[in-house]
């Protein structure tokens, strides 16, 4: 069987729509299931209607691509822990841009030899093989940086801007001229500057500022599918990269405004490398120095709190905490104790990564309130519960000038009336930065695993012997 | 029209869209519209196969084909069906 071009357009059409309005069902989780499921018909329409067109007419590459790659990805998707989501993400994205770089190649070739050549196609060609290779090494490099594989701290050097700058604009300069003259030579060296940039773009940017990376290559990896689609004069892939594109654009505008600082200060910034800097009103306060709590000093002021606030932070994640927090959210509950979850917009690695590890943990998603719908609320708050957050709950960012979270909308934890952090150190979060909410009077911290304080907490809760 | 013109208002258009569309998601399910996108950014598998599926492709360019159809199935694959795995989470109530 074989379809016109007229009825392949068509069916791109189709697939489009679906693509819009599976976006559109993650309005609302519980349309969301339902959304992702018309993406995943949109997939088949516009694959089945490529299949049939007149232009695809050898298969076998094809079938051992798509089951091997299906078999790949069927297994990864089941297999990982919702705490490497992150590490997924960053490595899918990877593979976007790589498929772009190489259907630019691709194309390039199938061209060339047909004749079909000319400026504005290989203008086209360079755009997707260079937006690709950025997203491709940038994701290579986040993926490392957030499994461990390589330091999560901002890589700086001098002149490293002015050095980005440079391969920035030889690149682009090497892509004006393959598009001029198709010389293969300055194709090649296109692609690998551009690899190079990827990974010189992202290494002085810190780990605190994974979530502002993981939206930017998202935005990355739609904008190599739209260009893509540009090459090969095809709307469908120009309108889904266009909605990706934006989607990941949107999501890095929210993450910075969620720390008060511009894209800008991200890309170039690389937090935590001016951590010299004392925050010189916290001083005094430090010097009262921190108390400490025991688990049954935490238990006895909640089994009798009207309201509990659970603020969960990277840590939380880091010690698989959610489980035991699931356990000790149904004990208070059933002693009539409220029992909320308060979720910051840049806690975790990627944006609502605290929001999936709740819902793994079966913590229904109403429990679950962002940080305007919380802030309200602390003020009549027994007792807050930080787990493995930081940054996002320091008073620093309002009351502190010189800090360098300073202007950072925060979850104001601090004016509940018990605050209890459970921390494993002393040691400053993620950006540097000292938190003065530690030397609150109404604050102690636990200190310990996350995930053994809680499970402490529950037997005690279990235990009932109070 | 020419070609390129029509695909750039095709692009501007489709971008007012996904600006519209993305600014309605629910920042509970951020990480799941990341995975998603993930997956329908797999599309470039329509231009994997156009590559692969040439009858005149060279050798070379059908290895290069083969591989692009190769990542973007992962993509597509994995992206949906852990997108799929995580909306089945969200629950509202205790069970």
């Amino acid at each position: 069987m074989q379809i016109s071009a007229n009825t392949q357009a068509i069916a791109y059409l189709v697939s489009a729509v679906l693509f819009i309005l599976s976006l559109k069902g993650l309005t609302h989780p519980s349309t969301a299931r339902r959304g992702n499921f018309y993406g995943m018909i949109g997939m088949a329409v516009a694959i089945v209607a490529t299949l049939l067109g007149s232009e695809v007419r050898s298969y076998g590459f094809i079938i051992a691509g798509v089951v091997a790659g299906g078999l790949i990805g069927t297994t990864l998707a089941m297999r990982i822990r919702m705490t490497a989501m992150p590490q997924l993400v960053a490595a899918l994205h990877s593979f976007v841009g790589l498929a772009a770089v190489l259907v630019a190649i691709g194309t390039f070739l199938n061209k060339r030899d047909a004749g079909l050549l000319n400026a504005v196609l290989m203008g086209e060609l360079s755009a997707g093989a260079i937006i690709g290779a950025i997203t491709c090494t940038g994701s290579v490099i986040a993926f490392g940086k957030l499994q461990g594989l390589i330091s999560g701290k901002p890589v700086k050097f001098a002149m490293q801007h002015q050095l980005n700058m440079l391969i920035a604009v030889v690149t682009i300069a090497l892509g004006v001229h393959f598009a001029m003259t198709g010389s293969v030579v300055s194709l090649t060296l296109m692609t690998i500057l551009a690899l190079v940039l990827g990974v010189t773009l992202i290494i002085p940017i810190g780990g605190a500022d994974m979530p502002v990376i993981i939206s930017m290559l998202n935005s990355y990896s739609g904008w190599a599918a739209a260009a893509t689609g540009f090459t090969l004069h095809n709307n469908l892939l120009i309108i889904v990269g266009a909605l990706v594109g934006f989607s990941g654009a949107i999501l890095s505008y929210i993450m910075c405004r969620a720390m008060n600082r511009s894209i800008i200060n991200v890309v170039f910034g690389g937090f935590g490398s001016d951590s010299a800097t004392a925050p010189s009103a916290g001083a005094a306060a430090m010097e009262k120095g921190v108390k400490s709590a025991s688990v049954e000093d935490t238990v006895y002021w909640m089994e009798d709190a009207n309201r509990v606030i659970v603020v969960p932070g990277y840590g939380m994640a880091v010690a698989q905490a959610q489980h035991s927090l699931k356990e000790l959210m149904e004990l208070l509950e059933a002693r009539g104790v409220e029992v909320k979850f308060g979720v910051h917009p840049v806690a975790g690695r990627m944006p609502g990564h605290m929001n999936v590890l709740l819902a793994e943990a079966d913590i229904p998603y109403d429990h679950v309130l962002e940080m305007d719908e919380i802030n309200p609320d602390f003020a009549s708050t027994d007792v807050t519960l930080v787990v493995g957050a930081n940054d996002v709950v320091n008073p620093a960012a309002k009351e502190d000038p010189s800090s360098p979270i300073y202007g950072m909308p925060i979850l104001e934890a601090g004016r509940s009336k018990q605050v209890y952090f459970l921390k494993r150190s002393m040691n400053p979060g993620y950006s540097g930065v000292d938190n003065l909410l530690f030397y609150q009077d109404n604050t102690s911290l636990v200190f310990g695993d996350a995930k053994d304080t809680i499970e402490g907490m529950v037997a005690a809760l279990k235990g009932g012997g109070h | 029209m020419p070609d390129t013109l029509v695909a750039l208002y095709v692009f501007v258009l489709a971008c007012f869209i996904g600006y519209w569309v993305v600014w309605g998601v629910t920042p509970s399910l951020h990480t799941p519209l990341v995975a998603l996108t993930n997956a329908i950014s797999g599309i470039v598998i329509v231009g994997a196969l156009l590559v692969s599926g040439l009858e005149s492709a060279g050798t070379f360019a059908e290895l290069t084909g083969f591989f692009a159809v190769l990542l973007a199935s992962i993509n597509v694959f994995g992206g949906f069906l852990v997108t799929n795995r995580m909306l089945a989470m969200f629950r509202k109530k205790n069970k």
